[in-house]
């Protein structure tokens, strides 16, 4: 049997990052851009507490976790209020018709 | 860790106490005197000059806070974060002094407690982004500011412009503050540590893997490349800085720029330098060779900001345009690697302070009478607002950098620094990048004193209190041009830093 160690958690953390960042770049509703944003985060977390675990670099990664995820609702929440006042001043949640400010 | 130690540590972190303390009170006051807001102005005010004390009195104090069993250190204070929490402080102070005379903000009044309990929120997170040192903390810290900023670009909440920066500003941070987290996990895993002392020894002995140490490098730098709007990092600056309410643009323009670099000054001189010679230039790590991607990313960063701002219309955006520019000039003094180069950022950082506010300053007084910011309707204001249209060229010609104004001194001390450290090329490259300035400032003037003014154009009626504080950023800017010795020794007492 397979033991699961840390390059198995680098792939999945490596692969979250690029999907975050491919679905920012090419995602046109806010809100799924704004996901994009919880998976770059999140794949940082999964680095922070596999190398914490496998390196034994004891409890730090595991705390900077925590603050990350608060940290995440914290932006996340203030994210959804702007893409709230965009939808009541535009009508579309669609980032590229808000677009107004171009020379 | 003794309580006694807890306790030494909150005597070096006065200033952000009394900005947590001001923060509190702001909220409660607006909560339960609702009807009185009109004074949280002045409130916030006297709260900042509290906390200006505080920092003053940092000037000669050096200490670690908050220290670990292992010895790693949260919070550094030393004569350099005290010069540039001073910046952040005066920034703030002017910032109060301009949303009270911009007619912009009359609608937002109802909300003032909000937004300046926003504004206390980024000063203290700028203040932990100047003196943190460790990456969590400064993360954290970068995201407090952001996060704040984000709000503050959306405030006039109806208007469709200021919104719409508001959402760019938002995706374009949060994405680079992702970037800079995972690379910071990077570093975390090459290094099993965070903290900028400890990185300084273990980059070397942990023979890490240099690829993915220079790739979590970079993805830090985008973090950090976002807050001073570096180059390949600088979309988001001239869409908020045009949409965002104008004193907003002039803080986010100097107070979060002046975070940013004190961050990746300490960022660069802590975890990588590990030795000075006598004349001052630092023997940086090899690891990553920092001398040569600041000089790439400086040059492209002042080029591609001076040539930009050639045919922009708009005023603010122009504007916006030359502070991506006066980020490239700052960041050639870093690329030098000495101390001079740092004693010219420095300087060139408190005559960039007097410059920027002052011509943000002009632009909104002129925007309460005219309404626009639009270059077309400047025309002939140098007629209508003698007062205002002199002061601009004041500003302008300092922004340029030609003398007698203090943006000459701040200038010459950058190229003196770049001559020192035989930088010929990239001297002259800054040059050129001045003269390519002069044409896009002096447009200004040209619409202002040689274009026929419009009819019933409005009349310049400024309270003697707008007076006053065009005054006080006017005569500085040309005191210091004269005058500049007590700026350069300012900064030369404050390059101390804690480590190497």
């Amino acid at each position: 049997m397979m033991t699961i160690g840390l390059n198995h958690f680098l792939i999945v953390s490596g692969l979250l990052f690029c999907f975050g960042i491919f679905g920012m770049m090419t995602r046109k509703n806010a809100v799924m851009v704004l996901m994009g944003i919880e998976l770059i985060l999140n794949s940082a977390n999964i680095n922070f507490i596999a190398f914490a675990k496998y390196g034994n670099f004891g409890y730090h990664g595991q705390m900077i976790a925590l603050f990350v995820i608060i940290l995440a609702a914290a932006e996340a929440a203030i994210a959804l209020a702007i893409v709230l006042n965009i939808y009541k001043n535009f009508a579309t949640v669609n980032v590229d018709e808000v677009n107004n400010l171009k020379e | 860790m003794s309580i006694e130690y807890f306790l030494n540590s909150l005597y070096l972190i006065k200033p952000e106490i009394a900005v947590t303390i001001f923060l509190v009170l702001i909220v409660l006051l607006d909560l339960f005197f609702s009807k009185k807001n009109h004074l949280l102005p002045f409130f916030a005010f006297l709260g900042l000059l509290i906390t200006g004390y505080f920092v003053i009195e940092q000037f000669d104090i050096k200490g670690l806070a908050f220290v670990t069993n292992d010895s790693r250190a949260m919070v550094t204070v030393d004569s350099f974060a005290a010069f540039f929490k001073t910046i952040v402080v005066i920034t703030s102070l002017y910032f109060v002094l301009l949303t009270v005379n911009s007619k912009e903000m009359d609608e937002t009044h109802d909300r003032r407690g909000e937004y300046y309990t926003l504004m206390m929120g980024m000063v203290l997170g700028m203040f932990f982004m100047i003196s943190g040192s460790d990456l969590i903390l400064l993360y954290l810290s970068v995201e407090l500011v952001s996060l704040s900023s984000y709000v503050m670009a959306g405030f006039a909440k109806t208007s469709e412009r200021s919104s719409e920066a508001s959402l760019k500003y938002l995706i374009y941070g949060a994405l680079s503050s992702g970037l800079m987290l995972f690379g910071i996990s990077l570093v975390y895993g090459l290094t099993a540590s965070t903290n900028l002392y400890e990185l300084n020894a273990l980059i070397v002995v942990s023979q890490a893997n240099s690829f993915v140490l220079m790739f979590a490098l970079l993805l830090i730098f985008a973090g950090i490349g976002y807050k001073i709007s570096a180059v390949p990092f600088h979309f988001w600056t001239p869409d908020v800085y045009e949409g965002a309410p104008t004193p907003v643009t002039a803080y986010l323009s100097v107070a979060s720029k002046a975070a940013g670099f004190a961050l990746l000054i300490r960022f660069i001189k802590v975890s990588f330098v590990f030795d000075k010679d006598t004349l001052g230039f630092w023997s940086s790590n090899p690891v990553f060779n920092w001398q040569d991607f600041l000089i790439v990313i400086s040059v492209a960063t002042m080029t591609l900001g001076n040539f930009a701002a050639l045919w922009q219309k708009n005023v603010k955006r122009m504007l916006a345009y030359s502070s991506i520019a006066h980020a490239g000039y700052l960041l050639t003094g870093l690329a030098v690697l000495s101390d001079t180069g740092l004693i010219a950022i420095l300087v060139y950082f408190a005559i960039y302070l007097m410059m920027n506010i002052g011509a943000f300053l002009i632009v909104i007084l002129i925007k309460n009478k005219t309404g626009s910011e639009e270059l077309d309707n400047y025309d002939g204001l140098g007629f209508s607002m003698p007062f205002l249209g002199v002061s601009f060229t004041i500003f302008l010609i300092s922004l340029t950098g030609l003398p007698p104004t203090a943006g000459f001194i701040g200038k010459l001390y950058l190229f003196m620094a770049l001559v020192d450290a035989k930088m010929i090329v990239l001297a002259v490259i800054a040059l050129l990048n001045s003269v390519v300035s002069l044409y896009y400032y002096i447009r200004i003037l040209k619409h202002m004193f040689l274009a026929k003014p419009k009819e019933n154009s409005p009349k310049e009626e400024l309270s003697l209190q707008q007076i006053l504080i065009v005054l006080s950023l006017v005569i500085p800017v040309i005191f210091f041009g004269l005058y500049f010795s007590p700026i350069v020794e300012l900064a030369k007492n404050s390059i101390l830093m804690l480590g190497f």
